[in-house]
């Protein structure tokens, strides 16, 4: 079962080189969205386990998105993505999936 | 002598090895030897934090320093168009020269002496190849974690003309500072060293730590023995000794606040 993944933001052609980054993982499936009203949508269609906040997200949409996500789905992991292109993700990604799975094994 | 360990894991001053006492001056040790390795054929990379391929989970940053690659780029070959945003990243040439175009309209070639500074920001794309057709270029390709989130990108370059035995600023927060100026209060010096020359750093700001990274030959650092391309991160101090080897001796110094990934926003 792959791990599904919601990416979001604002720079289109950033976005789609980030969701075809993740995309290259088998184990991982990346979706995007480039405005709050859309991340919402998907994230209600995908069920993402892990939310990247990538570029050109303001303050106020951030706390609007985090408060979104955390009420549906309080366990969702959420992380800024930095970089905006291969370097960091998979690191993101893998430290992600390693601080929840000694979270899993710590009960 | 610094000795290696396997500690200090969720710790966000620093990633990897180490260290000596829990108050006072801290020291972090990567020897050049220990550095995560890429190899693409026309790229050839050691990475001192975890980058791309390369995950060690003690090894993700010293402060908000989270990308130190020492890169070498065959002829003619180089990085494609590829985005970057929200890092301030900094490039520095050891040998050859570097052509960069970016999504800003800035076409430019780098070369030794030279420092090239990009804030990627909101986001920017860019190339950057060896513009040679026959001769190898290697530079250290330098990721900072940003100040301020989402600002507008920026680049800039300059050259740096040497003094021997000093270090010189080649990088600041200030625009009207020594060197390129980046969204971050980090500050890089680069010295030339004559035989065992002992040179004292004194850091900008409280509470930062500085990275020192050995381009060329030896050097002792606070007592610690370093050896070409070993990095050293130390903090909790206000200053630090070093003393070049036998030979001739090139250092940088990146000077960098010791907190991660606390950005703020910035709202347009």
């Amino acid at each position: 079962m792959k791990i599904e993944m919601l990416a979001i933001g604002r720079n289109e052609e950033i976005l789609q080189t980030l969701v075809r980054l993740i995309n290259k993982n088998e184990q991982w499936n990346g979706v995007g969205a480039g405005s709050d009203e859309a991340a919402m949508r998907l994230f209600d269609e995908v069920r993402p386990s892990i939310i990247l906040l990538s570029n050109g997200i303001d303050a106020v949409s951030e706390e609007k998105l985090r408060r979104y996500f955390a009420g549906r789905h309080p366990a969702v992991s959420i992380i800024q993505h930095y970089g905006g292109g291969s370097g960091l993700l998979t690191n993101e990604i893998l430290m992600t999936l390693d601080a929840n799975n000694r979270a899993l094994e710590e009960g | 002598m610094v000795k290696e360990t396997s500690a200090q894991k969720n710790n966000n001053i620093q990633s990897a090895s180490t260290t000596i006492p829990a108050t006072g001056l801290q020291m972090v040790l990567h020897k050049a030897a220990t550095r995560g390795k890429a190899s693409h054929g026309w790229l050839e990379s050691n990475q001192t934090f975890s980058f791309a391929d390369y995950y060690n989970p003690e090894r993700m940053h010293f402060g908000v320093l989270r990308v130190l690659n020492d890169d070498w780029v065959a002829p003619g070959k180089g990085f494609g168009r590829h985005p970057h945003d929200n890092m301030e990243i900094i490039s520095i040439p050891l040998e050859g020269a570097l052509e960069h175009t970016d999504s800003m309209n800035n076409t430019a070639a780098i070369q030794k002496g030279d420092i090239q500074a990009m804030s990627a920001g909101t986001g920017v794309f860019h190339t950057e190849y060896n513009k040679h057709a026959t001769i190898p270029a290697s530079f250290l390709q330098i990721w900072l974690f940003p100040k301020e989130k989402n600002i507008t990108p920026r680049y800039d370059q300059r050259n740096i003309t040497r003094i021997p035995n000093v270090f010189q600023q080649v990088l600041s927060p200030d625009k009207l500072d020594e060197g390129v100026w980046i969204n971050q209060d980090a500050w890089f010096h680069i010295g030339s060293f004559d035989k065992e020359t002992t040179t004292v750093y004194s850091l900008k700001k409280p509470g930062n730590g500085v990275y020192a990274f050995i381009i060329k030959g030896t050097a002792v650092i606070n007592g610690q023995e370093l050896g070409e391309r070993d990095g050293l991160g130390s903090w909790n101090t206000g200053e630090i000794t070093v003393k070049a080897g036998i030979g001739d001796t090139e250092i940088l110094l990146m000077e960098v606040p010791m907190t991660a990934q606390e950005v703020n926003q910035v709202d347009h």
